[in-house]
């Protein structure tokens, strides 16, 4: 068969590259702007967190410059429970987050689409909680879930719950405050992924044979990625260094704490610096490992 | 594609088929049936419910009534993905994230035929792009992304192929080509082809058959030389090429022919050529059938006359001339003269007649009501 006249076409995808001085000088003050509000902070940072105790004044709070690596060795040894728990609850909130968001997501995206009217509105409904103070809205929580509030209560009523029977303050209520607060996060990158998914490949998927949850395997949940991973990271990451949630006043209580709680508590009332330093610096590197993981397994990082 | 074949081509079968959507009748009564191994195209302007037909045989929408036989098997409410039947659609739909040999491969994999891979390499060397197999969609020219959607579709030899405007999105030349190809892959691999367009070229070229919509409804079904040189509606005569078209009382009617008097002119038609017979009916000529001539001919029997007009333009197209004759009380005829002498025979404002064998003329089926409806489309 002739297809040789126009086989060798093949169009060769330039990249335009400009090298424009006007570029550079766009960026400074997005250079400077971070160099002054994250790279100074984090060498403060560092830098505190290998101080020592002032030999000279014994009074709390007060530290000297030294080079003391031995603080990350101890705050590991004290608080890896702690480190360990945070990870746990802010990826059993992520995956609830992504079940909860998926399905939410594709139906504004998709479902919605053809209603658009209706589909703004639902879009407003994801939006509305930012509208009021997160604070104020995990307390309504605490709350609606206290020991005499109407929830317990009702499932008391079922013989569900004993009558002894409290959820504030149990790791349940943690993990369920992070997810909640957390869904407009994973939500909205979801939906802008689906509300652009073309959905005649949908069919071209059926047209090939492929049933419905094959397609949706196949063709719209890789299409959907990027939203995927933009979501799990906008949540995993703040999740795991919050301390709101998981505080005693809060929705929380001592054996929930989570390492942003432990961080607060060493920093304001032992006025340790150097162990808040160092345990803020191995949250950072302890969140950055399984992002760099999950980023190069997702391989969606020109897609972020 | 040797040793691939278990399904090659089946009958396909549509009977009182309607699709009503909310507010608008797309298809009303439609039958059709199409013979296995054809090249079958439905030609129509857009919204003729064309595309509408295409969706309800892949499965796509479910008709309001009628049935649908594949290989005289019913598939009317089977789901797409159980209908032995592949689309190459109009925007190719091919899947961005996954490379060429993956795409082709898709519809193999999921029927749990082995050896998926090898199949698509050999789908795509059908296509001659197996050296592009490695690329993503979107790093391929329009018209090898077309050739990619089309062996995704060809390699899981569907019972019936269905293309859905296949070649709109390509340029002239590119569009030319590749319906040579379709039209000898077909021929290569003896699918039942079922091709959508609204270019009655490409539908003439391509297809054995050719069935012109219309409103939802078949206006004319045959080969292209029948319907091009014998239509029987208006819209056919006007979709398919041009035509001019005369309309007038039937003056007589003899043993083989009809007499219809046209502003004073009488003109003949064969009867067998001609839908009725009695009334007001419209009769009509090809443009390139009509001769030009300068002098009034002398009256021969066999060979009509129309004229003297005078000619209002005049435009070289290369292979041939056409000219536009004004003719009082009947209008504008159009004549193509093929391009034998240099430059053109006649100039504009002279004043010419027309003549045609009485054979190439035809009698059209529409009623004066239905010519309306037809001029209003």
């Amino acid at each position: 068969m002739a297809f040789g006249a126009f086989s060798g076409e093949t169009v060769v995808i330039e990249q335009p590259r400009r090298r424009s001085r006007a570029a550079l000088w766009l960026l400074l003050p997005g250079v400077v702007y971070l160099a002054a509000t994250y790279l100074a902070p984090l060498v403060s940072l560092v830098v505190t967190s290998l101080k020592t105790p002032d030999l000279t004044n014994f009074d709390i709070g007060r530290y000297q410059y030294a080079f003391e690596i031995g603080n990350y060795g101890h705050v590991i040894a004290t608080y890896w429970p702690i480190i360990l728990r945070s990870f746990g609850y802010s990826a059993l909130a992520t995956i609830f987050a992504l079940l909860i968001s998926y399905p939410l997501a594709y139906f504004i995206g998709v479902t919605l689409r053809t209603y658009p009217l209706w589909q703004a509105l639902a879009l407003i409904l994801v939006i509305a909680p930012f509208f009021m103070s997160f604070l104020l809205r995990t307390l309504a929580w605490k709350a609606i879930f206290a020991d005499e509030g109407p929830v317990i209560h009702f499932l008391q009523s079922l013989n569900i719950l004993p009558a002894n029977a409290h959820l504030n303050g149990t790791p349940f209520m943690v993990i369920f405050g992070l997810t909640y607060n957390f869904i407009p996060f994973m939500a909205l990158p979801i939906y802008t992924s689906l509300e652009r998914l073309d959905l005649r490949l949908l069919e071209a998927g059926s047209d090939l044979y492929a049933n419905p949850g094959s397609t949706f395997l196949r063709v719209t949940v890789p299409l959907s990625l990027p939203g995927v991973v933009s979501g799990t990271l906008l949540t995993f990451i703040p999740a795991t260094g919050d301390y709101v949630n998981a505080s005693p006043q809060f929705l929380g209580s001592t054996q929930t704490a989570m390492v942003g709680n432990v961080i607060s508590d060493t920093y304001f009332n032992l006025q340790d610096y150097p162990s808040a330093a160092a345990l803020s610096i191995i949250l950072m590197v302890l969140i950055l490992i399984p992002v760099a993981i999950y980023l190069s397994v997702t391989k969606t990082e020109d897609l972020l | 594609m040797a040793g691939a074949s278990d399904d090659s081509g089946a009958d396909l079968e549509l009977v009182g088929i309607t699709k009503q959507f909310p507010g608008f009748t797309a298809i009303e009564n439609l039958n059709l049936t199409i013979p296995a191994g054809s090249f079958f195209a439905l030609l129509g302007p857009s919204g003729c419910g064309k595309t509408t037909t295409l969706r309800l045989v892949a499965g796509l929408e479910s008709p309001t009534s009628g049935r649908i036989l594949i290989g005289g098997k019913d598939v009317t409410d089977t789901k797409p993905h159980q209908r032995p039947v592949n689309t190459v659609f109009q925007s190719y739909a091919l899947f961005p994230h996954m490379t060429v040999l993956r795409n082709v491969a898709f519809g193999v994999s999921r029927r749990g035929i082995p050896d998926p891979l090898g199949r698509a390499h050999e789908a795509l060397r059908l296509v001659e792009l197996d050296h592009l197999a490695g690329r993503r969609p979107a790093q391929l020219s329009g018209g090898q992304q077309q050739r990619v959607a089309l062996a995704r579709a060809i390699v899981n030899r569907p019972a019936l192929l269905l293309l859905d405007e296949p070649l709109g999105a390509l340029d002239l030349k590119l569009r030319r080509q590749m319906q040579l190809e379709l039209k000898s892959i077909q021929d290569e691999v003896g699918l039942t082809f079922l091709h959508v367009t609204h270019d009655q070229e490409e539908a003439m070229t391509m297809a054995d058959t050719v069935a012109v919509m219309n409103r939802g409804e078949i206006e004319q079904m045959g080969a292209p030389e029948e319907l091009y040189e014998l239509p029987k509606t208006a819209f056919v005569a006007n979709f398919l090429g041009q035509s001019n078209l005369f309309t007038g009382p039937v003056v007589s009617s003899g043993e083989n022919s009809i007499i219809v008097e046209i502003a004073g002119t009488k003109l003949e038609v064969p009867k067998e050529r001609a839908q009725r017979h009695s009334g007001t009916v419209t009769i009509g000529v090809r443009p390139e059938k009509l001769t030009l001539l300068t002098t009034r001919p002398v009256a021969a029997s066999g060979v009509n006359v129309l004229g003297p007009g005078v000619v209002t333009d005049v435009s070289f197209s290369g292979v041939s001339t056409q000219y536009l004759v004004e003719m009082p009380g009947v209008g504008t005829v159009t004549v193509f003269a093929q391009n034998m002498v240099f430059g053109p025979v006649v100039n504009r404002g002279s004043e010419v007649w027309v003549s045609w064998t009485v054979e190439h003329g035809f009698g059209l089926a529409d009623d004066e009501r239905l010519e309306e409806r037809s001029e209003a489309v």
